[in-house]
C-alpha cells in the first residue's frame, strides 16, 4: 500500500513538472463569468456599435473593472444594470427595457405576425368567394386536351415539370 | 384605396430618416441632469499638499465642472474659451483632471494657464463614471443647492457659451 | 491623365444612361421601334464605359497614384498588389463606382440573355435600369467622386485599416454588392410590368432566374461577411445585428419571401400585386441599406465616413426611386386581375404564410435598426437595440417558418387536404421527436433550445427525404428545379444545426500561459510552444506556436499571431483555427504578459462550420434550379404562342 501510494506521489510530482495547467487569467472564473454575461448586454460607450465585454477601449475597461468589483461585492445583476442605467442612462443597455415608449418595438413583431395569417385567412376567405371559375366549353376542352398531348410529348423529352 | 398604404407607410419613414439626419447618434444625453451632483472627496491637483475637494465645498454658489485631461486634444480648443471665462469672474470653475498623470496635468495648467477655481484630480476615473463621463471634454453646470442643471458634450464654444451656458449660470444665480 | 479620363468616362456614363433611361421607356410606350432598339447597344456603352472608369481607378490604386485623394486615404506603398487592388472599394467611393460597375454588369446581363422576352419588355426594364444608373452616376459625380485630385500629391497613403487586409475583403464586398443590385432586376422587372400593364404570369417566369440569381450571391455575400467576422475578429463571434449587417439581412428576407411568391404567380398567375410589391420592396430596402450606412444616421462599426450632403442625396434618391414606384404601384395595382382559386389548404396557401412570416421578421429586424433613430428624432431620449432583443425576437417569428418548410413541398396547388399531409409527414415527426430527445445528449447535455434546435433540423431533413422518396417512386425523374428547392430547404437544416449545436456546446477558456503550459476545452488540450517574433510586408508579428491534441495523442501545431501594423496603433489578432467537419477549434493570442507568458484564448466551437455549409447549400440549391430547362434560352418553336 505504501509503495503505490509513493509511486502515485511521485507520479503527481513529476506529471505536473512535465505539464502545468495554464492558470485562468480572470482571478475567479465565477466572477468572470457573470461579467461577462452582464457586459454583453451593455453597450460600450466610445465604440461604433460594440458591447461592454468585448471592446479593447480604456472605458470599456474601466466600467468592466468596476462592475466586477461590484460583483465581488455581491451585488446582483439588476443592481449592476442599474448602477449603469443611473449614471448612462437606459442607452447603455443593449436589451431595451420594456415601458410604453418600447412597447411597439417589443409586441409590436408579435402582434404583427397574428395580425398578418389573420388578414390573410380573411382575405383568403373572402377571395374564394369572389372568383367564378368558368367553366370551359367542350370545343375549349379539347383544344386544352390537344395542347396537352402536344406538350406531354415535349415534356418527357425535357425531363418534366415540378 | 388601400394600395396606396405601401406608398404611406414609405413617406412616414422618409420623414424620420430626414429628421435622423440631423441628429448626432453619438451624443448621449445624461440622466444625471435634474439629479444632485454625486458626492465624493478626492485630493486637489494644485494648492496645498493634502487638500482635497468635495462637491459640497461649492455649495450655496452656481458652478462649472469641466472635466479634463493633458491627453486630450478636444480640451486644448476649449481651454482658450474657458481661461477668457474665468477672467469674466461670471463663474466659478472647478476642474476635473480625468485619468491623468498629476505632472503632466500641472506642466499642463502651466503652459496654457489656469481658469479653474481648483481642480480634482480623478487619478482612475472613479468619479468621472459617478459622473457618467464617457469622453472628454465634458461640463457640468451645477446649481446652488447642488443639482446638476445641464451637460455640455464635448469642447465647451463661445457659442455654447453664450448660448446656452452663461443664460443658464445667470438665470441660476438669481 | 488616367484618372480624368475615368472621370470624364463617368460623365459620359451619366449621358448614356440618361439616354437608355428615357428614350427606350418612351419609345415602348409609343411604340417607336428605333427608340426600343436603343436599349440594349446603350447598355453596353455604358458598360464599357463603367468598367473603363473602374479600370482607371484601379490602376491608380496599382501604380499607387497618391495624387488621387480617394488612393491616398485607402492604400499604401507597403500593401501587398492583391490588397491595393481590394481597397479600391474599401472607402465611400470605390465601393460606390463597385456598385456602379455591379449594376451595369446586370444590365449587360440582362440585355444578353433576353433574346427570348418581347423587345418592347426589355427596352422597359433596361430603361428602368438605365434611371437608376442615372441616379447612382449623379451621386457618384457631384458628391462621391473617386477620382477627385490631392495636389500636391502625397509621398504616402494612409493605408487599409488592417482588419481590412484579409482575403474575405476581397470578396465579401463584390458579392454582396452583386446581390444588392441583383434586385434591382426583379425591380426593373415589376416597373416594367405595371408601366405596359402586363402583370402576368409569364412576367413572373421571366423574372425568377434573375431574382433567385440575385438571391444567391446576397447569400453568399452575407455568408461570408459573417465568416470573415469570425475568424478576423478573434473572438469568435459571427453574427452580431449590427445595423450594417442588418441592412444586407433585411432585403435577404423579403428577397426569400419574393422568389416564393414568384413561384406562386408563375405557375397560378395569382398575387401578381403582391409579388410586384415585393420586387419593389427588396430593391427599396438594398437602396434604404445603403443609405444607413452611408448617412450616418446610426452608429455601426461598418459604417463608412460620414457627409450630411451625401446623406441628404440618397435620401432624396431614395424618396424618388421608392416613392415613384409605390406611386406607379397605387395607380396599376387596381387593374390587376384576380387570378386562379385556390382553397384554405393549398401550397398557394402555405407559400402565402411563408410571405407574411418573412415580411414580418424583416420588418421586426428593421424596426428594431431603426428604432433608435425613430425613438431621438420623436425627441424621446437615447435607446440601443442591440443582439438581446433581436435574438429575443426574430428567433422566435422564424421558428414556424421552419416547421412548415415539411408541408410546402407536399401540398398540392389548388386544393390539399391536411389529414393527409399529416399522415404522410408521421414518421418525419417521429423522427424529429427522436432527435430532439436523444441527440443532445450525445452532445453531453441536455437542453430545451438544443432539443427544439435538433427537433427542427431533422423534421426538415426527415421530411425532405420522404418527399424525394414519394416523388421518385411515384414517376418520372423531377426536374432541377425540384432538386434545388430541397437542396436549399436542406441548406437551412443544416444552418439551423449549426446555430444550435454552437450555441448550445461552446466552450471557451481565457487563461495565462507561460511556455509549456497547457489548457483544456471540449475534449482537447493546448500546450504552447513559445511565442517568437516574425517581421511581415507592412507588419511585425509575434507568433505563438501552440500545439493541438486529442486524448494524449498530437494533432497538429497552431499558430495565432499578433500583428502590429506600421500605420496602425491598435494591435491585430490573427486567430489560428483547425477547421473541421464536426467542429471549429479556436485560439488567439492576447497580450503578453511578465514572465514570457501570455494571455491566450481558446474556443471549441462544435458544428460551427454548418453555419456557413448551410448558407453554401441553399446557394447552390438556388444554383441548381435556375439551371432548369425551363429557364433555357430557346429558339421559338413554330406556332408557339410568344
Amino acid at each position: 500500500m505504501k509503495i503505490v501510494t509513493a509511486i502515485l506521489m511521485l507520479m503527481l510530482t513529476f506529471g505536473s513538472a512535465i505539464a502545468k495547467e495554464a492558470a485562468p487569467l480572470a482571478e475567479d472564473e465565477a466572477v468572470e463569468a457573470r461579467l461577462i454575461g452582464i457586459a454583453e448586454e451593455m453597450r460600450c460607450l466610445v465604440c461604433q456599435n460594440e458591447s461592454l465585454a468585448g471592446s479593447h477601449a480604456e472605458l470599456a475597461e474601466d466600467l468592466r473593472r468596476e462592475i466586477r468589483a461590484q460583483i465581488k461585492q455581491g451585488k446582483s445583476d439588476q443592481d449592476v444594470m442599474d448602477f449603469m442605467v443611473t449614471r448612462y442612462g437606459d442607452f447603455v443597455r443593449y436589451r431595451p427595457p420594456v415601458k410604453p415608449i418600447t412597447w411597439l418595438l417589443w409586441f409590436g413583431p408579435f402582434i404583427l405576425l397574428v395580425i398578418g395569417i389573420a388578414a390573410l385567412v380573411a382575405f383568403l376567405l373572402r377571395r374564394g368567394r369572389n372568383i367564378q371559375e368558368t367553366p370551359l366549353s367542350d370545343a375549349d376542352h379539347q383544344r386544352a386536351a390537344a395542347l396537352l398531348a402536344e406538350d406531354g410529348k415535349q415534356r418527357t423529352a425535357n425531363g418534366g415539370e415540378k | 384605396m388601400r394600395f396606396l398604404a405601401p406608398l404611406g407607410l414609405f413617406l412616414v419613414l422618409v420623414v424620420f430618416l430626414a429628421i435622423g439626419l440631423k441628429k448626432d447618434p453619438h451624443e448621449i444625453p445624461s440622466p444625471l441632469v435634474g439629479k444632485p451632483a454625486p458626492q465624493f472627496q478626492l485630493p486637489q491637483l494644485t494648492g496645498a499638499d493634502g487638500a482635497t475637494f468635495t462637491p459640497k465645498d461649492m455649495q450655496g454658489k452656481v458652478w462649472l465642472f469641466n472635466v479634463w485631461a493633458s491627453w486630450c486634444s478636444s480640451c486644448r480648443e476649449e481651454h482658450a474659451v474657458l481661461v477668457g471665462l474665468a477672467k469674466t469672474n461670471a463663474v466659478p470653475i472647478v476642474g476635473l483632471d480625468y485619468k491623468d498623470q498629476r505632472a503632466d496635468g500641472l506642466q499642463w495648467l502651466n503652459r496654457l494657464g489656469n481658469p479653474y477655481t481648483l481642480t480634482a484630480f480623478d487619478a482612475d476615473g472613479r468619479v468621472g463614471i459617478d459622473y457618467g463621463v464617457y469622453g472628454v471634454p465634458e461640463t457640468y453646470v451645477i446649481d446652488k443647492g447642488g443639482v446638476i442643471r445641464y451637460k455640455l458634450i464635448g469642447p465647451v464654444t463661445t457659442d455654447a457659451l453664450e448660448k446656452k451656458i452663461l443664460p443658464l449660470v445667470k438665470e441660476l444665480q438669481k | 491623365m488616367i484618372p480624368e479620363l475615368g472621370h470624364y468616362a463617368l460623365i459620359l456614363a451619366l449621358l448614356v444612361s440618361l439616354v437608355q433611361g428615357i428614350l427606350p421607356l418612351v419609345g415602348s410606350h409609343r411604340n417607336n421601334a428605333a427608340w426600343i432598339g436603343l436599349a440594349r447597344p446603350s447598355v453596353l456603352a455604358l458598360w464599357l464605359l463603367v468598367a473603363f472608369a473602374f479600370g482607371c481607378l484601379t490602376y491608380a490604386f496599382i501604380v499607387n497614384d497618391f495624387s488621387v485623394l480617394y488612393a491616398a486615404q485607402q492604400s499604401n506603398t507597403q500593401l501587398p498588389l492583391v490588397y491595393r487592388i481590394a481597397a479600391v472599394w474599401g472607402g465611400h467611393e470605390g465601393s460606390l463606382l463597385l456598385w456602379l460597375l455591379m449594376l451595369a454588369s446586370w444590365m449587360l446581363a440582362v440585355a444578353l440573355f433576353s433574346r427570348q422576352l418581347p423587345d418592347a419588355m426589355v427596352a422597359r426594364v433596361l430603361g428602368v435600369l438605365g434611371l437608376v444608373g442615372a441616379g447612382f452616376l449623379l451621386f457618384i459625380l457631384t458628391t462621391s467622386n473617386p477620382f477627385e485630385r490631392l495636389l500636391p500629391a502625397a509621398e504616402e497613403g494612409r493605408s487599409l485599416n488592417p482588419l481590412l487586409q484579409d482575403p474575405g475583403l476581397i470578396f465579401h464586398p463584390p458579392m454582396l454588392y452583386m446581390g444588392y443590385v441583383g434586385f434591382s432586376v426583379a425591380f426593373a422587372f415589376a416597373i416594367a410590368a405595371l408601366l405596359s400593364g402586363r402583370l402576368d404570369a409569364a412576367w413572373a417566369r421571366w423574372s425568377r432566374p434573375w431574382t433567385t440569381a440575385a438571391w444567391i450571391f446576397l447569400t453568399l455575400g452575407i455568408a461570408l461577411g459573417s465568416w470573415w467576422a469570425y475568424y478576423e475578429l478573434g473572438w469568435g463571434g459571427w453574427w452580431f445585428w449590427d445595423p450594417v449587417e442588418n441592412a444586407s439581412f433585411i432585403p435577404w428576407l423579403v428577397g426569400t419571401a419574393l422568389i416564393h411568391s414568384l413561384a406562386v404567380t408563375e405557375k397560378r398567375g395569382c398575387f401578381k400585386n403582391w409579388t410586384v410589391l415585393l420586387a419593389i420592396g427588396a430593391f427599396s430596402l438594398s437602396l434604404l441599406g445603403t443609405f444607413l450606412v452611408r448617412s450616418g444616421v446610426l452608429t455601426s462599426v461598418h459604417a463608412f465616413a460620414t457627409d450630411p450632403r451625401r446623406g441628404i442625396f440618397i435620401l432624396g434618391f431614395l424618396a424618388v426611386v421608392v416613392g415613384g414606384s409605390l406611386t406607379l404601384f397605387a395607380w396599376r395595382a387596381p387593374k390587376t386581375g384576380l387570378g386562379g382559386a385556390f382553397s384554405l389548404v393549398s401550397r398557394e396557401t402555405l407559400l402565402l404564410l411563408n410571405n407574411v412570416i418573412l415580411v414580418v421578421a424583416a420588418g421586426s429586424v428593421l424596426l428594431g435598426t431603426l428604432y433608435p433613430l425613430i425613438i431621438d428624432a420623436l425627441g424621446l431620449g437615447k435607446l440601443s437595440v442591440g443582439a438581446p432583443y433581436f435574438n429575443s425576437v426574430f428567433a422566435p417569428i422564424m421558428a414556424p417558418l421552419l416547421l412548415l418548410i415539411a408541408f410546402g413541398p407536399i401540398a398540392r396547388w389548388k386544393q390539399s387536404q391536411p389529414l393527409d399531409m399529416f399522415k404522410r409527414l408521421r414518421p418525419a415527426f417521429v423522427a424529429a421527436l427522436l432527435a430532439g430527445a436523444i441527440l443532445p445528449w450525445l452532445m453531453g447535455s441536455w437542453s430545451p433550445l438544443v432539443a427544439l434546435g435538433l427537433l427542427i433540423a431533422t423534421w426538415i431533413v426527415a421530411a425532405t427525404a420522404l418527399q424525394i422518396l414519394e416523388r421518385l417512386k411515384a414517376g418520372a425523374m423531377p426536374p432541377r428545379a425540384y432538386w434545388g428547392m430541397h437542396l436549399a430547404h436542406l441548406g437551412i437544416a443544416v444552418f439551423v444545426v449549426g446555430v444550435t449545436m454552437v450555441k448550445g456546446y461552446e466552450a471557451e477558456k481565457d487563461v495565462r500561459m507561460a511556455p509549456g503550459d497547457t489548457v483544456g476545452v471540449g475534449g482537447y488540450t493546448f500546450r504552447l510552444l513559445g511565442v517568437h517574433a516574425v517581421p511581415g510586408p507592412n507588419y511585425s508579428a509575434m507568433i505563438g506556436d501552440v500545439e493541438l491534441s486529442q486524448a494524449g495523442k498530437v494533432l497538429k501545431t497552431l499558430h495565432p499571431e499578433k500583428r502590429t501594423y506600421a500605420t496602425s496603433a491598435m494591435p491585430m489578432t490573427e486567430a489560428a483555427i483547425d477547421a473541421g467537419l464536426l467542429r471549429d477549434v479556436y485560439v488567439s493570442l492576447g497580450e503578453p504578459l511578465q514572465d514570457g507568458a501570455w494571455s491566450v484564448r481558446v474556443y471549441y466551437k462544435p458544428f460551427v462550420d454548418w453555419i456557413w455549409g448551410g448558407c453554401l447549400l441553399m446557394a447552390f440549391g438556388g444554383l441548381v434550379a435556375i439551371s432548369d430547362r425551363r429557364y433555357r434560352i430557346k429558339k421559338l418553336r413554330r406556332g408557339e404562342v410568344k
